[in-house]
């Protein structure tokens, strides 16, 4: 009997703050089920944060990684050095979303796709100013560029329509694509407290930044409408594009009295093919009670109108590690499928 | 502008006519009577739709005449418009001139605003209000939508339209 090697699969991972460990982490504990389901062995060849890289061509071990995050060691090289000089596959680029210049990721996606790699991220910057030349340089070296992360997190979209939908003509993507936000209307709802407490509260439980003013002001949401606009409507858009209003206007009574209607207020992203209207916003907006995408607490949601399969609504965690993990593995597993 | 009315006429030969002749005289145009001559109320009127074509401003006079004519009332058409959503405003709503707010949509002739309420937390904090539009049609309840968005956009009036 002939028995197919599995293939080996060399990956770094540049950017080791919640993602980038979740990812590590992932392909660790999923290791020998990816090998026998899919015939591909992952192995962690090198990982770099913000000091530089350290590699090991045998597989980087978990305690390597740790030492090296809390800087018990140093790196061996800068990180541009370790993509293109050491041999492996794909690049999972995990560094901070950036819209004003994508940096550090644009320079590290560019030079991995130069040096022949296959890139997977879940940041947001470089895609939303650049997806179109890091497409066509993508494409120019026939290499994938993967971001499902980047979007909804956990929650499975850009695959699902490209792959599940396939054939569809997606007319227009509505949802909900910030749990900080999803989280705050819910709580402000439920427990009908003023916008700043329940801010607070968030922030204390870790589900808004210090910094809230990305994903109160709607800017996170825009940033991942560019997105799905340019990667699935074929526009070609930049986060200037978009028609943003963010929740911190809310009030409870407003959420009273919606509620006394039958809505709810959602922060949603809505975004079109463009031939009727070209919409491109992102804005407070009533959402009836009973429609899919009323969900509550962090969850993302999205209901993707297609001229097929009409309504698919998806529903998922849009944020923490191991849930933004999930979604690179699968890009990665795609990329061999 | 254009209403449908449900009226009812007592049996008595000649009365449609006599129902028929204020529009006329207020200068409207009757487009369409539906008279169900075998059907009759429990009161033993007969009920009869009309759709008709009148200034705002004579609709009053004319239910009015009708009333002076023994013609009941019973309904005036609202259901002309068709496409109705509800939109929330967070802001100075009131102190901002409500009332020209609520004008803009009311005098396009194609879209009202056929419900507020309003919750005022405070004398100096935001007020919200919910308002439904409704219009003749789709098209007309996305144009009252623009304009409302418009008119509140300049007095610093958040709005949230439904999805
Ligand atoms: N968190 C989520 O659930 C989630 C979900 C979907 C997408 N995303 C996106 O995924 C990316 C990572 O998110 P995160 O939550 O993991 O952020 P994070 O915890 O801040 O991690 C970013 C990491 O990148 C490192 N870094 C910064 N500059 C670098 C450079 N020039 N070279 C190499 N490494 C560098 C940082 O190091 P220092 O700590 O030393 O600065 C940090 O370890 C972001 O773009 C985010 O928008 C996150």
């Amino acid at each position: 009997m002939e028995t197919k090697l599995p293939k080996l699969v060399r990956i770094s991972i540049i950017g080791l703050g919640n993602v980038g460990r979740g990812v590590a982490e992932v392909i660790r504990r999923k290791q020998e089920e990816i090998k026998r389901k899919y015939g591909i062995y992952l192995k962690i060849v090198g990982v770099a944060d913000l000091p530089g890289a350290v590699v090991d061509e045998n597989g980087l071990s978990e305690d390597a990684i740790r030492k090296f995050k809390s800087r018990e060691t140093t790196e061996d090289m800068t990180t541009l050095d370790m993509i293109k000089d050491v041999e492996h596959e794909i690049v999972v680029e995990t560094t901070p979303t950036n819209v004003e210049n994508g940096e550090p990721g644009l320079t590290h996606i560019i030079t991995a796709l130069e040096s022949d790699r296959h890139v997977v991220t879940s940041n947001k910057g470089p895609l939303a100013l650049q997806y179109g030349m890091l497409m066509d340089l993508a494409a120019k070296k026939g290499k994938e560029l993967k971001f499902e992360a980047s979007v909804g997190g956990a929650m499975p979209i850009i695959s699902l329509i490209n792959d599940n939908l396939a054939g569809n003509g997606i007319i227009s993507i509505k949802g909900i694509l910030n749990g900080t936000c999803n989280y705050i209307l819910t709580r402000m709802r439920e427990e009908k407290l003023p916008y700043k407490h329940v801010l607070k509260e968030a922030q204390e439980r870790g589900i808004a930044e210090t910094d809230p003013s990305n994903d109160v002001a709607g800017r996170d949401t825009a940033v991942k409408l560019v997105i799905l606009a340019n990667s699935i409507f074929d526009r070609n858009v930049s986060y200037k594009d978009v028609e943003v209003s963010g929740i911190t206007g809310i009030t409870s009574e407003a959420l009273k009295l919606a509620d006394g209607a039958g809505y709810v207020i959602k922060l949603i992203g809505e975004v079109d093919g463009g031939s009727s209207g070209e919409c491109l916003k992102v804005a407070p907006r009533l959402v009836p009670k009973d429609d899919p995408l009323n969900v509550g607490g962090t969850l993302n949601v999205a209901t993707i109108k297609t001229d097929l399969a009409g309504d698919i609504t998806v529903i998922g965690k849009g944020a923490g590690p191991i849930e933004a993990a999930s979604a690179v593995l699968s890009d990665i597993i795609g990329i061999y499928m | 502008m254009k209403i449908s009315m449900d009226i009812e006429l007592t049996d008595i030969p000649g009365q449609l006519v006599l129902a028929l002749k204020p529009v006329s005289d207020l200068g409207g145009n009757i487009l369409s009577v539906l008279h169900q001559r075998d059907k009759k109320t429990p009161s033993g009127r007969i009920p009869v739709q009309l759709t008709l074509e009148i200034e705002e401003q004579g609709l009053d006079r004319l239910v009015e005449r009708l009333k002076e004519r023994d013609v009941n009332v019973v309904r005036i058409g609202k259901e002309r418009l068709k496409e109705s959503m509800m939109v929330l405003l967070i802001g100075h709503i009131v102190h901002t001139d409500l009332g020209e707010t609520i004008d803009s949509i009311d005098s396009t002739g194609f879209a009202e605003v056929v419900e507020l309420s309003l919750s005022m937390p405070g004398v100096d904090k935001k007020s919200s209000a919910s308002v439904t539009l409704s219009a003749i049609g789709k098209e007309e309840l996305k144009e009252a939508l623009n304009i409302l968005e418009r008119t509140v956009n300049k007095k610093g009036i958040m709005i949230i339209p439904s999805i």
